[in-house]
Parts: structure tokens; C-alpha cells; sequence
């Protein structure tokens, strides 16, 4: 397969995969922004959805204080910030329509139709409709987008090269997504502080829960009630749950393995990809705290991004 | 498709009875059904300045074209003769040029030519085929003959449409085409894909890898780049994806480099190496042409193919045919004043309101004079600009063009068309699938059919005669 074919497919995984994740991000701002302010005296939500997101920076260069309005605009729709939902949706279909023939009609159609709807949405949201209505609605098409995608593509690509660049595309990303949410709360996630325990951490947690989609999913695994350094087990160690970091690895390395089988070759990239798993498979919640949560999680990021570093260099260019 | 006392043409009678007993609605009931598959299957053209509809489908017309076999039969035999000259006159002119110094063909509209290109000079293509896909652009004014309008030997478009426009046809009309015996043209893609394999310069005991270069997905014409190399299984690629070592050319895969052996490039002789041409593109290949020429890697069509195609050289190509092949065309030229002569600049100047004038060079449409269509202004306009430079333009009487019945808002109705057949030349010679795309000029007593100029298509048939069916 050519490289560029297979870089368009991981990068148009990525761009989907990350357009959810931000209206997720959006979503878990808005909530704690609704408590009243007893229970939310810091009001840093909107700060920490910018700064999950990566784009804190980009965004004061344009605004003072992050608002509500500003924050949902510069996320959602805003032209200049290359992270927008609008820039991950348009940039994986520009990839996906460079590799049109690649992808399966139902792919296409997923992801077109996707740009086509969000184009509506620019242009109620641009011409003044409530946005209390047209927002909500938005985030819902954007997370129903991204099943739409990743279904059609689980129930009618090929096992080939090309299923497992995209299949890889939305690991990576999404394992630095949640590796990203962590190290933002990483202060709050710490067991002994003397701020955790009140219902401003209980909502918080709550909010990263449904972030990533998985409050049931908590209760199921541990049925208690939400303790930080659970989380952070639930997140970084657990397989069963799509989200955590060993379970985004154990599929990064699945995919890479079925590229080796495929090619009949290894590289580094599968050597990188198993490292981290089996530090991940080897580490217990409590190690990860007694060594440092937040210099973990920073050098989980590094690895990631080198991960994604070494696939790119062997194979897609 | 009426004969002079106004009774369909044999061959359009099966289809005229059934055209006049479809209940009312149907046309327009399938004629939906065929944008929605026009849309769905996402053919779609760009448009070049028109920045809101980057993606525009063209019109479709559902009456096809038909041509009765042993008119087709005339029309190929005139097709390939065209093209094996067209091929030796390439060969010639980037050879021992006999046909300059015989003086066929004057010396200055070759060497000065913009698509006369010196680099060739020299350069030995595999089996001399320099136009491996010809779309050679055919009208009929009467009953017996095709006129050749104009030879596109550089990148012709368009059999996407001769391709889809049979599929949707098929899908709606299942009924029309059983009582038809219709010529297929669904194996285009594997005649195009041993045309383009016979073709490469290696002797290897592997197969040679052919792939398909697109200047992207903003081209014009990119619906149909992406469509020919699905359907022949090959690889689309951009000039990034490619690059070239010691004179070898190879694609970046991702199981490493591979050796390419044929380029069916879709790409401009101007953009396809700035190292040779334009070196402000960034669309093509550093090092191609050097390749190229060392005879390791083939072009489809070859670099330099544009010196044959203008419209000046058009209006010798029945002296270049009896040079080569010591035979008279089979098909007819319109007849071309060149207003490079004064006597026929002369008489241009006199006529305008009559003649078409085209740019020598140009394509698509653009830059022509339609006389009797134009205000007195535009004539005056183009007047002016013809004697500033008349090098640059040819004129030709406006045609009687041949009609074909077209569905039109108020039913059916008579519209101007014109053919374009694919002509494919490879190492054992010339073929042509039976059909072309048909370009109809959706509006009335239009002669203008060129889909940027808002003209559609239709299916063109080639069907057992009438009496024999």
C-alpha cells in the first residue's frame, strides 16, 4: 500500500476519534459548570477543558478568561483553532477523500455525510439559533458520528494494511486523549490530599467518569463509591475498560502485530508499542502513586507521541 | 436522428416506438433515479474558479445515442487510421522529422509550438507509441460521414462517463436494452490496463507495476483518476508519493520502495518533473523526466504529444495521414481556415458572424468566438484580437451538427452532440471499444458541449443494424 494511503487512514481514525473526545471534553465542562457555585467555588472546568485539549495557549492568545461562549466557540467551530471539532471533522474528510477507494462505501458515507451535517450546524449556530438547543444537539452528532465511523468500519473494511492503519489511528489518539484528561485532574486524583473528599471531587470524578463513558462501567468494577486512585486504575491499568491506556496498547499492539504478519517484518515501532504495554501490564495503581501519577502519566504522553512518531516513519513515509 | 422527410433513422426506430408508448411520468421518475445514482456513486466533476460547487455533477441525459454498426465500423477503421499517424508523425518530429523537411507541415508551427518539447529529441519510447490513449473528439453533419472536430493526444477525459453513464443505463432501462443488441464497453479498463502493460520498457521476467499519477484530489478530473485506477487495480498516486534514484522511479509504499515501470499520468507535460519543466510545481517528480529518458520507466501518453494536437496541425493531419501512411483520411476535417495565412485571415475578418474561431491551444472551451451567437461588440472585441495575433487562431464554418433526441423540460427534443471515442495504441496496435462519450448541449440550438460549459452527456450506443436486429 502506498504510505500516504496508509497515512490519510491513520490520520483520519485520529481527526474522528479526537472530535469525540472534544465534545466529550465539552460536555463534562458544561455539567460542572451547571453546579451551583457551593459546590464548584474554583470555576477552573472551562480552563481544564482548553488545557485537556491542548490548546490553552492558542486560546489566550484570543481570549482573556475562559467563558462558557468562548470556550464551546473556540472548540466547536472556531476556523484558527486547528483542534476544532469542525478542523477534526473536515481534516478526516479531506484524508478520507484522498484515499476515497480505500475506504468502504459505508466508511464514506459516514464520514461525508458527517462533513455535510456539520456545515448545517455552522451555519444555525452562525446565524443566531438558541445555542441552549443547538449545541447539545451538536455534541450528541458529533459522539453519534464518530460510532458511525468506527462501526462501519469494524463491519465492513477488510482485515487488510488499511483496516489496521485506521484501527491504530484511533488507539494512539485515543490513549493520549485519556492519558491527557488524567494528567489535567492528576492533582485531584492524588489519594491524600486534603481537598479530595468533598462533593466538588465527587462531581469532578463523576464528570471525567462520563467524559470517557464509563460511570457504569465504575460501579460494575469496583461497586463502590468513586474513589480517586480507583479511577486511576480504571483509566491507566484496566483492560476491560475500551478507554484505559492498557487496553488503547493492547490494541495498538494487536494492530501492529497483524502489520508484522502482513509485511513479514517487525520494526520499532512494534518494539516501542510492547514496551509500554508490559509496563503497563506489570505496574499496580499503588507503584504508579508511590513513583509519581503526574511524572508517570508525562512520560506515558512522551512514549505515545514517539510511538507515533515510529509508526509514521516506518511505514507512512 | 430523423432522415430528410422527417422519419426516424432506421436505426432510432425501435426506440422511437418505445419513446412514444412510456407512459407519462416514467421519464421523469427514472430520470430522478439516475441523479440519485449519479450522487450516490458520487460522480462528480470540478469546476475551476467556482470555489462554492468544488464538486458538480453533470448533467445526464437518459435517451442514448445510437450508431448503427456498420457506421461504427467506419468510424474505427477512420479512428485507428488516424492515430498510428498521429503516432508516426510524433515519432517523426522527435526523430528524423522527414515530414518538415518534405514540406508537409511548416517548420515553424512545430519548433514553435509550446508542447514541442526539445527534451524528446532523441528519447526512444518503447514500440514508438507516443499517444497510448486518444480521445479523438468526432461530429456528423450528414447521413454518411464524421467530421474529426479535434485530436486530444496529451490527457483526454471523460471515459468515466462513457463507463458509469453505461451502468446507470443498464440499471434503468433493462427493458430498452434487451430489444437493442448494444456493443459493450465494460472491458475498457482491461483493454487500458494491457495497453499500458504492453508498453513497459522492461524485458523483466516480473510483472510490470503501472500505476496511475493525479495531479490530486482538487483536479478536475480527479472523480475519474480515482474511478481508472480502482477498476485497474492499480495504485493513484501523487508526485510526493513517488520519487527517483539513479534514474529508477519508485513508490514510497509501506513495505518500502517500489520500482514503478508505467505512469498512465494524468498530469501535464509542464508539471510532471521541476526539474526539467516548471520548477515552481509541486506537483510532479523531481528526476522523472531524466528517468525517462534513460528509458526506464514509460509514460502514458508520452511527454510532448501537445505539438500534435493543436488546432493548426489539426488542419493538416489529411496531408500528415497520406505522408505516413499513403492512404486518404477516412475521416473527414472540418474545413479549417488557418489565420496564419493572410488570404484566410482575410476572408475570416470578412465572415465572423458565420465562423466559430478557437484558440489554437485552447481546450475546454474557453476563448472561442461563436459568430452566430455573438453580439456585434464580441465580434469586434474578437476582431481585434485575431489581428493582433492571428498565429493563434484557426476559424471553421458553424457546422450543420447532427441532433440527437434529448429529454429536455418540455419533452423530447432535438440537441446538438458530438463523440469522443478512446482510441488505445500499445504494442500490438490500436483498438476502440465500441462507444464514446456522447456530449449533448443541453440547451437549445447550443453548439456548446463541453461540461464546463454547462453541456451534459449521454450513453452512446453501437447496436446491430436495424434490418439485421
Amino acid at each position: 500500500m502506498l504510505s500516504r494511503t496508509a497515512d490519510s487512514l491513520f490520520w483520519m481514525a485520529r481527526y474522528i476519534e479526537r472530535a469525540e473526545f472534544l465534545a466529550r471534553t465539552i460536555e463534562a465542562a458544561q455539567r460542572l459548570s451547571a453546579l451551583p457555585t457551593a459546590y464548584n467555588e474554583h470555576g477552573t472546568e472551562w480552563e481544564s477543558a482548553l488545557e485537556s485539549s491542548g490548546v490553552s495557549e492558542l486560546f489566550h492568545q484570543k481570549h482573556e478568561t475562559a467563558e462558557a461562549d468562548t470556550v464551546v466557540d473556540f472548540l466547536t467551530f472556531d476556523a484558527e483553532n486547528p483542534s476544532s471539532i469542525r478542523n477534526c471533522i473536515e481534516a478526516a474528510r479531506t484524508n478520507g477523500r484522498a484515499v476515497r477507494t480505500a475506504l468502504t462505501a459505508e466508511m464514506w458515507e459516514a464520514i461525508n455525510g458527517a462533513w455535510l451535517e456539520l456545515k448545517k450546524f455552522e451555519d444555525a449556530l452562525k446565524s443566531g439559533s438558541d445555542r441552549t438547543e443547538e449545541v447539545p444537539r451538536f455534541l450528541d452528532f458529533v459522539k453519534q458520528t464518530s460510532l458511525l465511523f468506527d462501526g462501519s468500519m469494524i463491519r465492513t473494511m477488510l482485515r487488510d494494511p488499511s483496516f489496521w492503519f485506521a484501527r491504530l489511528g484511533i488507539f494512539v489518539e485515543r490513549a493520549d486523549n485519556t492519558a491527557r484528561i488524567l494528567d489535567v485532574k492528576y492533582h485531584v486524583l492524588l489519594p491524600d490530599t486534603e481537598t479530595v473528599g468533598g462533593s466538588l471531587d465527587y462531581f469532578q470524578w463523576a464528570a471525567i467518569l462520563r467524559t470517557v463513558s464509563a460511570l457504569t462501567a465504575y460501579h460494575w468494577i469496583y461497586r463502590e463509591s468513586i474513589k480517586p486512585w480507583l479511577i486511576a486504575d480504571l483509566l491507566i491499568l484496566r483492560s476491560e475498560m475500551p478507554r484505559s491506556l492498557l487496553s488503547c496498547y493492547e490494541n495498538i499492539v494487536s494492530c501492529l502485530d497483524s502489520l508484522g504478519r502482513a509485511y513479514g517484518r517487525q520494526g520499532g515501532a512494534q518494539r516501542l508499542a510492547r514496551k509500554t504495554m508490559a509496563q503497563l501490564e506489570n505496574a499496580s495503581i499503588g507503584g504508579l502513586f508511590q513513583d509519581g501519577l503526574h511524572e508517570f502519566i508525562t512520560t506515558f504522553i512522551d512514549d505515545n507521541n514517539r510511538l507515533g512518531a515510529s509508526i509514521s516513519e516506518q511505514y507512512l513515509v | 436522428m430523423s432522415e430528410a422527410g422527417g422519419a426516424p433513422r432506421q436505426v432510432y426506430r425501435r426506440l422511437a416506438d418505445w419513446l412514444g408508448n412510456v407512459p407519462p411520468g416514467l421519464l421523469a421518475s427514472r430520470r430522478a433515479q439516475a441523479d440519485l445514482l449519479f450522487r450516490r456513486i458520487g460522480i462528480t466533476f470540478a469546476v475551476y474558479g467556482d470555489k462554492d460547487a468544488t464538486e458538480r455533477l453533470i448533467p445526464f441525459d437518459l435517451v442514448p445515442r445510437l450508431i448503427a454498426r456498420s457506421e461504427w465500423a467506419r468510424l474505427e477503421a477512420g479512428l485507428i487510421q488516424r492515430v498510428k499517424a498521429l503516432n508516426m508523425f510524433l515519432a517523426d518530429l522527435y526523430g528524423p522529422r522527414e515530414v518538415v523537411r518534405a514540406g508537409i507541415v511548416p517548420p515553424e508551427l512545430v519548433y514553435r509550438n509550446p508542447y514541442y518539447r526539445p527534451e524528446m529529441i532523441g528519447v526512444k519510447v518503447p514500440h514508438d507509441v507516443y499517444v497510448h490513449i486518444a480521445g479523438i473528439d468526432v461530429v456528423r453533419i450528414d447521413a454518411d460521414d464524421f467530421y474529426v472536430l479535434e485530436d486530444n493526444a496529451r490527457t483526454p477525459s471523460g471515459v468515466s462517463y462513457m463507463l458509469e453513464n453505461r451502468e446507470v443505463m443498464m440499471r434503468l432501462f433493462p427493458e430498452v436494452f434487451s430489444a437493442h443488441r448494444v456493443a459493450p464497453v465494460e472491458n475498457y479498463p482491461d483493454q487500458l490496463l494491457a495497453t499500458l502493460r504492453s508498453v513497459t520498457p522492461r524485458t523483466a521476467d516480473r510483472d510490470p507495476v503501472v500505476v496511475l499519477l493525479t495531479p490530486g484530489q482538487f483536479n478536475s478530473a480527479y472523480y475519474e483518476h480515482s474511478f481508472l485506477a480502482d477498476k485497474l487495480g492499480i495504485e493513484i498516486v501523487e508526485g510526493r508519493d513517488l520519487f527517483v534514484e539513479n534514474d529508477v522511479v519508485y513508490m514510497r509504499t509501506t513495505e518500502g520502495p517500489k520500482r514503478v515501470d508505467v505512469i498512465y499520468r494524468r498530469l501535464d507535460d509542464d508539471f510532471i518533473d521541476p526539474l526539467a519543466f516548471r520548477p515552481d510545481s509541486m506537483l510532479g517528480v523531481p528526476g522523472l523526466m531524466s528517468a525517462y529518458q534513460a528509458g526506464s520507466v514509460t509514460l502514458a501518453n508520452a511527454v510532448g504529444t501537445g505539438v500534435s494536437d493543436d488546432k493548426a496541425i489539426y488542419s493538416y493531419m489529411p496531408d500528415i495521414i497520406r505522408f505516413y501512411l499513403g492512404e486518404d483520411a477516412k475521416l473527414k476535417n472540418v474545413p479549417t481556415y488557418r489565420c496564419r495565412e493572410p488570404d484566410a485571415l482575410g476572408y475570416v475578418l470578412d465572415h465572423l458572424p458565420e465562423l466559430v474561431v478557437k484558440e489554437v491551444n485552447g481546450s475546454g472551451g474557453y476563448g472561442m468566438l461563436v459568430g452566430p451567437h455573438a453580439t456585434r461588440a464580441q465580434i469586434d472585441a474578437f476582431a481585434a484580437k485575431l489581428r493582433h495575433d492571428p498565429d493563434n487562431f484557426i476559424a471553421q464554418p458553424t457546422l450543420a451538427l447532427s441532433t440527437c433526441p434529448t429529454a429536455t423540460t418540455s419533452g423530447i427534443a432535438p440537441r446538438h452532440v458530438d463523440l469522443r471515442p478512446f482510441v488505445l495504441s500499445g504494442a500490438r496496435g490500436a483498438r476502440v471499444v465500441p462507444g464514446g462519450l456522447t456530449r449533448v448541449a443541453m440547451q437549445e440550438g447550443s453548439l456548446v458541449v463541453n461540461s464546463s460549459q454547462g453541456g451534459g452527456t449521454k450513453d452512446t450506443w453501437i447496436v446491430d443494424d436495424g434490418d439485421r436486429a
